[in-house]
């Protein structure tokens, strides 16, 4: 099972992409596409919403933890930096908890978190996409109790400036969209095989 | 045919005012001349040339996603939160200069106050020498112009934690306000509502909301 869970949406509209689109339109695009090819592949999924609609942190949560997901990916999209940009929690890692706090669950699955950030980092790099990792506070994944990354889309240009030339290379071109789709899918079949027998922290 | 009375009129009325006019002109005069002879122009107070120090700035970079340590000589102020203020306003400072590594507008009037308290608890120490949380006061034109992205309100708050900590390193924890009130995130992502560890760059475990 993996849980995808398309930031902003509603009134939150998040970034506003230099081609005019908006960030919950394109999280939402990269949700849809890539819960298509995670079925193909046999893979369950379970997304955090598949409109519109406003989905506030706490249950985007909660949509996660009862899924009793093997993985979750929140999904974002931005004109800053190039590539695609993972980040796993800054939370500290805490061994053998047994009881999760709400705000800090992600706490416990943190080193997991980032073994599945390194395998995705390990399959975009092989599809030819740039990757940069690190750690963030954000509060829908902090409160995940799965292996949580945040997955920005960033233009696939070597960029300074946000608005620097928008061209083929961007967010919203339709290669570098598949690629990065098709290598986080790959990356997630890889995951199940490997996270089988290891679903509790 | 003007009546006689009313031309007799008119000319007193004229008269009047131009005496009226000439009147008042010869008082404005004489009080800018009694300004100008109360004023001393003398220096009173010599001016105070603060010595250049070392301030060290943790400079983001949107490339890759990293921090470099930038040193720097810079005449600072004693005053803890004041000094605290001038470093962080030419960490920003940096960001809207037109080649920054991590392009953000607004510079050093970002930064509205920063305030510096003991945190009440800390162990060993006494609490005007133990560890301090700084409370930065972002203005909302900062917040509202701010890129919005994960990697890059991520970098601000974590460069602004470690500038804080790398020049007082009393400075421990970093919480932040946006026009003097709590809020959820910076541009959209990063959190704000949690209270961060400058020692690592990175929040708190179980930090309270």
């Amino acid at each position: 099972m993996v849980v995808l869970d398309a930031a902003h949406g509603g009134s939150d509209d998040g970034a506003r992409l230099s081609n005019g689109q908006q960030e919950k339109a394109q999280t939402l695009a990269l949700s849809v596409r890539l819960r298509s090819l995670l079925a193909a592949r046999g893979m369950a999924v379970v997304t955090t919403r598949e409109s519109d609609i406003a989905v506030d942190a706490d249950r985007r949560a909660e949509i996660a933890n009862r899924a009793n997901a093997q993985a979750c990916l929140s999904l974002h999209a931005s004109e800053t930096g190039s590539g695609v940009h993972l980040f796993v929690s800054s939370l500290a890692p805490v061994q053998g908890a047994r009881v999760l706090a709400w705000n800090t669950a992600q706490a416990a699955w943190v080193q997991r978190s980032l073994s599945l950030a390194g395998a995705m980092n390990s399959a975009l790099g092989h599809a030819g996409v740039a990757v940069t990792v690190g750690r963030t506070a954000l509060p829908a994944i902090d409160s995940m109790a799965c292996p949580a990354v945040a997955v920005e889309v960033a233009p696939e240009r070597a960029s300074k400036a946000p608005g620097d030339g928008q061209g083929a290379d961007g967010v919203d071109d339709p290669d570098y969209q598949a690629r990065v789709a098709e290598a986080l899918a790959a990356a997630l079949v890889e995951w199940r095989q490997e996270a089988a027998g290891a679903r509790h922290p | 045919m003007i009546p006689r009375y009313q031309t007799i009129l008119f000319v007193i009325l004229l008269v009047a005012s131009i005496i009226m006019g000439s009147v008042l002109w010869n008082l404005r005069e004489r009080a800018h001349q009694r300004l100008l002879q109360g004023e001393n122009s003398a220096p009173t107070q010599a001016p105070q040339v603060t010595q250049a120090e070392r301030a060290i700035l943790m400079v983001a970079n949107d490339a890759d996603n990293s921090m470099l340590e930038r040193m720097l000589s810079l005449p600072l102020p004693q005053n803890p939160e004041a000094r605290a203020r001038a470093v962080l306003g030419k960490l920003l400072d940096f960001y809207a200069a037109p080649d920054a590594t991590h392009p953000v507008p607004g510079g050093a009037n970002a930064i509205a106050e920063v305030f510096l308290v003991p945190i009440a608890g800390a162990q060993g120490k006494a609490l005007q020498d133990g560890p301090e949380l700084a409370v930065v006061n972002l203005t909302g034109a900062f917040a509202a112009g701010h890129p919005s992205g994960l990697e890059t309100e991520t970098l601000t708050v974590l460069s602004i934690c470690a500038t804080l900590h790398a020049n007082l390193p009393r400075v421990t924890e970093v919480r932040f306000l946006v026009d003097g009130q709590p809020r959820d995130t910076l541009a959209g992502h990063a959190d704000l509502r949690r209270t961060y560890l400058a020692t690592e760059a990175g929040p708190a475990e179980g930090a309270h909301q």
